[in-house]
């Protein structure tokens, strides 16, 4: 036997480098820019090569940061339940207005007609819309993770009755369940929205999942865990699903971004967030007539809308190339 | 039948001038981490009537090489050197000159016929496309000249095929349609990459003499690309080694393959497994010990799969097998693709259920066991995939693809699972310090022993590989090989072998199972069956796998013709008539191409 690490690129000596670009797996040693660390034999925890990746994606790490500062602001200024927030003004008590209620010093976002702080009011929308997005983020992507891949792996009647059951809930026009649902479901608060929305959004994620299942589970790794006598349940959760956590995730940003713009439209139709409480959505139907006259009142919220979805876009992007183990090569 | 003294069209002059010629090419790709030189300035040519083998490992530029010479890099490529196809210098052509030059004077015939062909187009539309762009002939003219290209690659009934799709047409005669296609212009060299990889032996043979012929009558040159020693034996008139990017050696096959100068060929060649030399090629295989009151490791009485079909009758995959392995024993499952060999092993593993018959791992009937009795009789056998790339989950650092088992079992605690993975580790002569690696850190070769690592973790007495060297690199196989008879030697398992290579079976087996469409063939101990084979189907498959000397391929070979004869079939070679007229493509016929030949001219003027 000859020395292992008497190195052949590409051959069956080749030994791995380790570089700053991360790892490099088609044996580019020879020419690349990497600069391997000699002696260097540490390896990196899938975390850490995760946390490497995704940090190297800068629109993600903008995108990231943009999202926490949206989201530490938006709970901490006006505060949230019983805990008081640093800006000083309510969002349900009504000040004088300055002028017109354009943005100033005292009122940074505005007043609206009667009077309230805009900013407050934009803030409490805010932490409504996120905690929405959030929630059903969340909970479509559980169930359609798990009924996709429940029917991916079983296939035959669990298949059958599990994708029929996604069938009608696609023919079902979603804006009109959420409509009839939510005005029920908002009586129980926003968690009742919440769950609601999240309980009938799922259909995509669980197709894209079963589809991915279904490949997964022919290849060969699988089939040896199998043979070793591997339980479906573990198979599932160690081998299969890790490896269907791209498009998981990025279909889960896309469930949360597209919550927030349900949620909007919902409450533009005057079916979500009632009244005194206050959704992002809300606020734009509320004053789409000042669209003209007092353009802040529709531009503060609609400009939050637009920068939470991308913000989510940009970092499920991220994540989806951070996840990926393959995301070094550059041959195939 | 002989040479037809057909003068070639074109400019190409004097025999003996090179059609194909590299002189200083060297080829880098710019990529995400910096710049790949994947061809370091090598000079080769290829004269008319002459086969030059190009071979190398994975990786080692042959393919980019070649691919040069019909200009169909990517676009991160650079190139500089020249490369003369002809008469013509592809570096200064243009779109439209290139597009010329390809077909009518370079041809490609690809690896894998499937995808070469267009699942979409019958064979006609197919075969009459390269004739019509290039001007050779249209409509009736066209599809009668497909017909004749049919019936010269041997494919009966062309008429008759040109109507049908590639599906419908088995492996060999799918590639026969690919170098039928090659040939339809009439190129002065074809560039052959990897022709037979994707085939079986005998099909492989039929398709080299195919080749043979084709240089022998129509006097076209052939780069042929491979990694194969063999097919290099039998084809080859010369030989270049290539070794990551750079020609470490040329010269007459015999030269090369028989008394190889460079410490890499010497390399090379000592790895490729030689058919008919029997165990100890890469270290002894330990005598069976087990007594014959044991019972039998692995146990196929008259086993019968089948695979049911919507709509259609079931298929018989396999068709009443019955075999045995004995404790600490190697059995080889040969045959060819189809024969049912993977489907015996999914079966052995209890991943697929037998029709009828029964199949007891060790006395216990796998058909009749449930549960927990199940999961026990799976921890005493372990499995080897072919796919290393595959076989293992790409999300677990290698540590915990070993240990796996053990968890699944639920044996042991981290500490002794971790003593377990490291000296196993040391068992297939990898580094501990692949414990937190990723697979996709590893080459092919090491994957395959982690492979092999992860199906010892249990201590199995019987271990199932299916093709476990099939997609490496034959100085990768050598070593795994290597290590595989000194595991089993420590280990003494009992393996149920699968493979389509005859070479490594004799080189490991005690016994050997020949399976042709689901059935046994023959059985019985190595020597007899490989060595001296009773069934005319063994004989076949022994005759047409290639051995890596010239002389002793070419005896083969007339041999195997011999065999042939007897057996009363045709050699596959190049049917040509005697009035075999050459095609012209249109620039020949008087300037009326709208400025093409101008414009090849100047380019090919303005480069050298």
């Amino acid at each position: 036997m000859s020395d292992i690490r008497n190195s052949t690129p590409g051959g069956e000596d080749y030994e791995p480098q380790i570089s700053a670009t991360g790892t490099d797996a088609v044996g580019l040693a020879a020419g690349g820019s990497a600069d391997p660390l000699p002696g260097e034999d540490k390896s990196y925890s899938q975390g850490q090569l995760v946390a490497r990746r995704f940090f190297r994606h800068k629109a993600a790490l903008t995108s990231m940061i943009v999202l926490g500062l949206i989201i530490v602001v938006a709970f901490t200024s006006i505060g949230t339940g019983p805990i008081p927030g640093w800006w000083p003004k309510d969002y349900t008590l009504q000040y004088d207005k300055i002028g017109d209620g354009a943005p100033t010093w005292a009122y940074p976002f505005g007043q609206d007609t009667g009077g309230k702080d805009y900013f407050a009011l934009v803030m409490r929308g805010t932490q409504f819309s996120l905690i929405i997005a959030f929630s059903v983020g969340i909970i479509s992507t559980i169930v359609g993770t798990l009924v996709g891949a429940l029917a991916g792996f079983y296939r035959g009647w669990v298949e059958s009755v599990l994708m029929r059951l996604t069938d009608v809930f696609i023919v079902i026009p979603l804006l009109v369940v959420a409509a009839v649902l939510g005005k029920t479901a908002a009586g129980w608060g926003i968690w009742g929205l919440a769950l609601v929305l999240g309980l009938i959004t799922w259909t995509g994620l669980a197709r894209l999942v079963r589809g991915e299942v279904l490949s997964l589970r022919e290849r060969d790794f699988v089939v040896a865990a199998r043979a070793v006598g591997t339980s479906s349940w573990r198979i599932i959760t160690r081998h299969v699903l890790p490896n269907s956590v791209g498009v998981i995730i990025v279909s889960a940003t896309l469930a949360i971004a597209g919550a927030i713009l349900l949620e909007t439209a919902l409450s533009y139709l005057g079916f979500g967030v009632q009244a005194p409480d206050t959704s992002l959505g809300t606020l734009i139907d509320e004053y789409q007539s000042a669209f003209a006259t007092r353009p802040w009142l529709f531009w503060w919220p609609g400009l939050m809308i637009l920068t939470i979805a991308l913000c989510v876009n940009f970092i499920g992007d991220g994540l989806r190339d951070a996840f990926d183990p393959r995301q070094n090569r550059t041959k195939d | 039948m002989t040479t037809l003294d057909i003068s070639s069209p074109g400019s190409v002059a004097a025999a003996g001038d090179a059609v194909l010629s590299f002189e200083g090419l060297s080829v880098t790709f710019k990529t995400e981490f910096g710049e790949v030189h994947a061809v370091k300035g090598i000079d080769l040519e290829v004269r008319p009537g002459e086969v030059v083998a190009l071979v190398g490992e994975s990786g080692s530029g042959k393919s980019v090489t070649s691919m040069t010479a019909l200009g169909l890099l990517p676009s991160n490529a650079r190139v500089s050197g020249t490369i003369r196809v002809g008469d013509k210098v592809v570096g200064g052509l243009d779109g439209r000159g290139l597009r010329n030059m390809r077909g009518n004077d370079v041809a490609m015939v690809f690896q894998e016929p499937m995808t070469a062909l267009n699942p979409v187009l019958t064979i006609g539309d197919q075969l009459t496309e390269g004739l019509q762009l290039h001007g050779i002939a249209f409509g009736k003219q066209a599809t009668a000249r497909a017909a004749e290209l049919l019936a010269m690659v041997g494919i009966p009934e062309p008429e008759r095929r040109l109507k049908q799709y590639p599906h419908e047409l088995s492996g060999g005669q799918r590639q026969r349609v690919v170098i039928a296609m090659a040939i339809a212009c009439d190129p002065k060299v074809i560039i052959a990459d990897e022709p037979t990889t994707a085939l079986d032996v005998t099909v492989q043979a039929d398709i080299l003499d195919l080749l043979r012929s084709l240089k022998d009558k129509l006097d076209t040159g052939i780069l042929l690309i491979t990694h194969n020693m063999g097919v290099v034996a039998d084809m080859a008139d010369r030989v270049a080694v290539m070794l990551k990017g750079d020609l470490v050696e040329t010269g007459t096959a015999d030269q090369v393959l028989n008394h190889p100068r460079h410490e890499y060929t010497k390399r090379l060649l000592a790895a490729v497994p030689h058919l008919g030399s029997g165990p100890g090629q890469f270290g002894d295989v330990a005598p069976v010990v087990a007594a014959p009151e044991d019972l039998p490791a692995l146990d196929l009485g008259n086993l019968v799969i089948e695979y049911r079909r919507l709509g259609k009758p079931t298929f018989r995959a396999v068709d009443d097998v019955s075999l045995s392995v004995a404790q600490g024993e190697i059995v080889g499952l040969v045959g060819e693709s189809g024969s049912g060999k993977s489907t015996i092993a999914k079966c052995a593993l209890g991943l697929i259920p037998a029709a009828s018959g029964s199949v007891s791992i060790l006395g216990n009937d796998f058909t009749r066991t449930r549960g927990k009795e199940l999961k026990a009789l799976r921890r005493r056998i372990g499995v080897v995939f072919q796919d290393p790339a595959s076989s293992l989950n790409p999300r677990l650092p290698i540590g915990d693809v070993i240990a796996e088992p053990l968890v699944v079992h639920k044996e042991g605690d981290d500490k002794s699972r971790r003593r377990r993975v490291l000296e196993l580790l040391d068992a297939v002569e990898l580094p501990r310090s692949v414990y937190n690696r990723y697979p996709h850190e590893l080459s092919g070769g090491q994957r395959q022993r982690v492979s092999i690592a992860r199906a010892l973790t249990l201590d199995p007495e019987l271990l199932v590989a299916d093709e476990p060297t099939s997609a490496l690199d034959v100085s990768v196989q050598a070593n795994v090989l290597k290590m595989f008879t000194a595991l089993q030697e420590r280990y003494k398992f009992a393996c149920l072998f699968v493979s389509h290579d005859l070479a490594v079976i004799d080189l490991l087996a005690h016994r050997v199972v020949v399976l042709q469409n689901g059935k046994i063939v023959e059985q019985g101990p190595r020597e007899e069956v490989l060595h001296h084979p009773r069934e005319e189907y063994t004989q076949r498959l022994i005759a047409a796998a290639p051995v890596p000397e010239p002389l002793e391929q070419r005896r083969r070979r007339e041999a195997r013709h011999a065999l042939l004869a007897k057996l009363g079939e045709d050699v596959a070679e190049l049917r040509v008539e005697e009035d075999y007229e050459r095609p012209r493509p249109r620039q020949d016929e008087g300037g009326n191409s709208s400025g093409l030949g101008g414009l090849l001219g100047a380019g090919g003027d303005g480069s050298s």
